[in-house]
């Protein structure tokens, strides 16, 4: 489907959405809290059918989080960016997809372990790549690691 | 047969020489103590041998030159990994049931002693001629699990544990398919004393004479003891890529090396048995034809010990062969293989057998 | 929690470790596997044993010096890694790189795809326990990695590709050396087929072992020939191609049974398809520039990019959000291994211990890849 048909379903389903087309991917950016709904849509509804997640991460701006979805559809063969804005910066927090996609769930372990995204109700939302007992999200613009770190 | 080279000459001299110098209580307790001491010696100098044997048919298979460093085509590279062996501090894991940990390599490396004891590699050259020879060395080589599930158990390491629990399972079930085969074998040579059983094959070996089930026989018998022996493909007891090493993962220096070297004194016994229900023992190649006599006459020229260690060297290389070609089973294809294919394949072959026995169809 | 586990008659799950230090772990994977006897009910990877954290480590370097981080995440698919880097900068600043690197590019990439897949295979039967197959598969990859120490002055992190073209030009012998490589592998590929393909041991084993379903295959994001084995067509180079894939012929395998045998299968179609692949490219190298004019710094406009390649273990994805300066904002690796990593639980429940390592093997997992 084109991305001019993809937006316009959704703004049907969430005015709250807001839509962009870059030169690559479409892109729609939501709200944290419509979030879920909107990736539900996506996943099931006979037009979009966005069955692939082929990428998931999260990015720190500093004052808020985005994550970023990037779906693919195999069956339509189209593709787009979700991003789920976290406004709140002291305790992100996001609803899980991992149970529409499954390879979110290691995925989303790991954004929570680099970034302290909390995806509410995760089955297993543990640390995945540090030790346990690590201090700190890495990938946070503000950490400071004053022994590890070399900032030029 | 050629009288020169029979050993009993040789020991039936130093006997006689013995009895003349002491009572023969002390002449049976002198005979022991050189006969344990020569077992030793030449259970470990085979070791080294096989373990050299083993690494170079490895390298024969893999595109590589194996061992060649330590003294002429690596020859002593096998003495120096043992001498190291030696040097290496013993460890016994902390929680590890002390006693049957320590008690287990020994008992693994009993059984082949045991084995060896009436196996006879040329003529007179045996160390007791039982007349239940077949029926002991089944008694005796089935204790040899028996180490590897100590071992297992008291390592108390779950591969350990998973190894060992392996190899009860298969060496329990594999133990029926050789005890078939042999006993497929026995209608024919009607004697369980090995050297009656070689003897009865001065005309020819049973693998020409006993027709197919002797055939079928031995390729049962060949596959059920190298699964038996826990060597490749059936060695998953050690499994490397899944258990680490199996039940002697806790085991270092000469502890594992006695588990390291009785899996190739216990393939010296296979083979051997193999080599005596099969291919006549240290029997020079016979023909049972009347018109085959020059040839039998030429034949009896090569002495009985070459004989003897040729056919056993035949063997354990195609154990080894089957090494290093083969993928791993798994356990229940094993236990499969074991209860559904060898076991009905083996009783059928006996009846077989026996009906030619009976019928008298054989050479 | 003792009680629980202790079913109704009486026995027990146990835990096993499997790794960090296992020799089937390709590695430092580690595994905490839930047994029942010798059934797998669960397997949990635990994995960062060799997180080197690329992603924080590349908001700090130029685009130039990512290139060198990624030969280190999936260092069998180095080639492929640097290029991903290559191209997504080449993409973001609209430059043209010659033809003559875009032939060279794919040449290299399907030369590392097929050592990759050689040692692969020749790991595959070690797992499996024959362990001659190691042997034969490293007598072959070592010719390739010749080729590639020859004209890279690397053999396995070759650091070739560089934004705009390819650090230096082809060595005179490549040609020579790459078609007497394709000469010989084009005989000692059906030997694979010999030792392993046709024994009845391996098929017995690998034979409906750890089946994924398209369905499963898809979401679980299981790319490269294991996403194939089970029919998902997902190879980068056919979807999105790159470089000189869109003038050469070749097909995409794509399998049903999902099992691993398939995903088997699949490497070892795949490696004749690079066959054939390098097979149509050498012969015409254009002449050109090996490098497209770049400025000393390399500025990303602002945005967000996304480019994807078919690395042999899947599809890499390289997401960078630029803020204008030289260094990205953000980097995030989508690595293959990774997600290939997250099925792993999910097909091998019910196996034995034996059938995690052979699902393990044709999962084609390199565990830097999933660690970054």
């Amino acid at each position: 489907m084109e991305n001019e048909k993809i937006q316009q379903f959704i703004s049907n389903w969430e005015p709250e959405a807001s839509s962009a087309l870059c030169a690559q991917f479409l892109e729609i950016s939501v709200p944290a809290a419509k979030f879920r709904n909107l990736a539900e849509k996506l996943r099931f509804d006979e037009q979009m059918l966005f069955d692939y997640l082929f990428n998931m991460t999260c990015v720190d701006w500093n004052d808020h989080f985005i994550t970023v979805y990037h779906l693919h559809s195999t069956k339509h063969n189209h593709s787009l960016v979700l991003k789920a804005v976290i406004a709140n910066h002291d305790n992100p927090e996001v609803d899980t997809i991992c149970d529409i996609w499954k390879t979110a769930e290691l995925l989303e372990r790991e954004v929570y372990d680099l970034f302290g995204v909390r995806f509410n109700n995760h089955p297993d939302l543990r640390r995945l790549l540090l030790a346990d007992d690590w201090v700190g999200f890495p990938l946070r613009k503000d950490y400071k690691d004053e022994v590890n770190m070399v900032i030029r | 047969m050629n009288a020169i080279y029979d050993f009993s000459i040789l020991t039936g001299g130093i006997h006689e020489r013995l009895s003349g110098l002491m009572s023969p209580t002390a002449v049976m307790i002198t005979e022991m103590v050189i006969i344990g001491t020569l077992l030793i010696v030449f259970v470990a100098l085979m070791g080294l041998v096989l373990v050299l044997a083993e690494r170079k048919v490895a390298a024969f298979f893999q595109l590589r030159l194996g061992p060649n460093r330590v003294g002429p085509w690596g020859s002593l590279q096998t003495l120096a990994d043992f001498l190291k062996l030696l040097t290496k501090e013993l460890i016994t894991t902390k929680s590890a049931d002390k006693f049957l940990y320590n008690l287990a390599p020994f008992i693994v490396m009993l059984t082949p002693f045991l084995a060896l004891g009436v196996i006879p590699f040329a003529p007179g050259l045996q160390i007791m001629d039982m007349n239940i020879g077949v029926f002991f060395i089944t008694a005796v080589s089935s204790m040899g699990v028996l180490g590897i599930l100590i071992g297992g158990w008291a390592s108390n390491n779950k591969y350990s544990l998973i190894g060992g629990m392996r190899s009860a399972a298969m060496v329990v079930s594999y133990e029926l398919s050789v005890t078939l085969a042999i006993m497929t074998m026995v209608i024919m040579t009607e004697s369980l004393s090995l050297s009656e059983i070689i003897a009865s094959q001065s005309d020819g070996w049973w693998i020409i004479k006993g027709h197919i089930p002797a055939l079928i026989a031995f390729l049962l018998y060949l596959t059920a003891s190298t699964a038996e022996t826990n060597r490749g493909p059936f060695d998953l007891a050690e499994a490397e890529s899944e258990l680490t090493a199996g039940f002697h993962t806790e085991y270092g220096g000469i502890k594992f090396a006695f588990f390291f070297l009785s899996e190739f004194v216990n393939m010296l016994v296979v083979a051997s048995i193999a080599t005596i229900l099969f291919f006549g023992g240290w029997m020079p190649f016979h023909l049972p034809f009347e018109w085959a006599v020059g040839f039998n006459h030429i034949m009896d020229f090569i002495p009985g010990i070459v004989w003897g260690f040729g056919k056993v060297t035949f063997v354990i290389f195609l154990m080894m062969w089957f090494r290093w070609t083969f993928p791993r089973l798994r356990i229940d294809q094993i236990l499969n293989l074991e209860w559904k294919y060898l076991l009905p394949m083996n009783l059928v072959n006996f009846l077989l057998m026996a009906l030619i026995a009976l019928s008298g169809f054989y050479l | 929690m003792q009680a629980e586990l202790i079913s109704k008659d009486g026995t027990q799950e146990y835990f096993v470790n499997m790794g960090p230090q296992h020799p089937s772990t390709h590695g430092v994977l580690r595994l905490v596997l839930t047994l029942d006897g010798e059934i797998i009910k669960r397997v949990e990877p635990h994995i960062g044993y060799v997180h080197r954290s690329i992603e924080k480590m590349a908001e700090f370097d130029t685009y130039k010096q990512i290139i060198h981080l990624t030969d280190r995440m999936d260092y069998l698919s180095a080639h492929m890694n640097n290029e991903a880097v290559a191209l997504l900068v080449e993409n973001a600043l609209e430059i043209e790189v010659s033809d003559r690197v875009k032939v060279i590019r794919t040449i290299m990439s399907e030369l590392t795809r097929l050592a990759s897949h050689q040692l692969w295979w020749g790991v595959m039967g070690m797992d499996m326990g024959a362990i001659t197959t190691f042997l034969y598969a490293f007598r072959d990859r070592e010719m390739i990695n010749d080729i590639m120490e020859e004209t890279t002055g690397a053999r396995l992190t070759m650091n070739y590709n560089t934004p705009g073209g390819v650090m230096f030009d082809l060595h005179p012998n490549f040609q020579k050396q790459v078609k007497e490589f394709i000469k010989i592998f084009k005989t000692k590929l059906p030997e694979y087929d010999e030792l392993l393909s046709g024994n009845i041991i391996f098929t017995e084993r690998t034979k409906g072992i750890g089946k994924l379903s398209l369905a499963d295959a898809i979401s679980f994001g299981v790319t490269g020939p294991s996403g194939r084995a089970s029919g998902f067509a997902c190879d980068v180079r056919k979807t999105n191609p790159y470089s000189a894939y869109d003038r050469v012929n070749f097909t995409e395998i794509l399998l049903v049974e999902g099992d691993a045998y398939a995903r088997y299968k699949a490497r070892i179609f795949e490696m004749w398809e690079s066959i054939s692949i390098i097979d149509q490219l050498i012969d015409n190298i254009p002449e050109g520039v090996i490098m497209a004019p770049m400025k000393a710094i390399v500025k990303l406009p602002k945005g967000e990019f996304y480019q994807r390649v078919e690395t042999a273990r899947g599809e890499l994805g390289v997401f960078v959000v630029s803020d204008g300066n030289k260094t990205p904002y953000r980097v995030k690796f989508r690595s293959p291994g990774f997600s290939n990593l997250s099925v792993l639980d999910h097909i091998s429940r019910g196996h034995k211990i034996a059938d995690l390592v052979a699902i393990m093997s044709t999962l084609d997992l390199v565990i830097p890849d999933i660690d970054r």
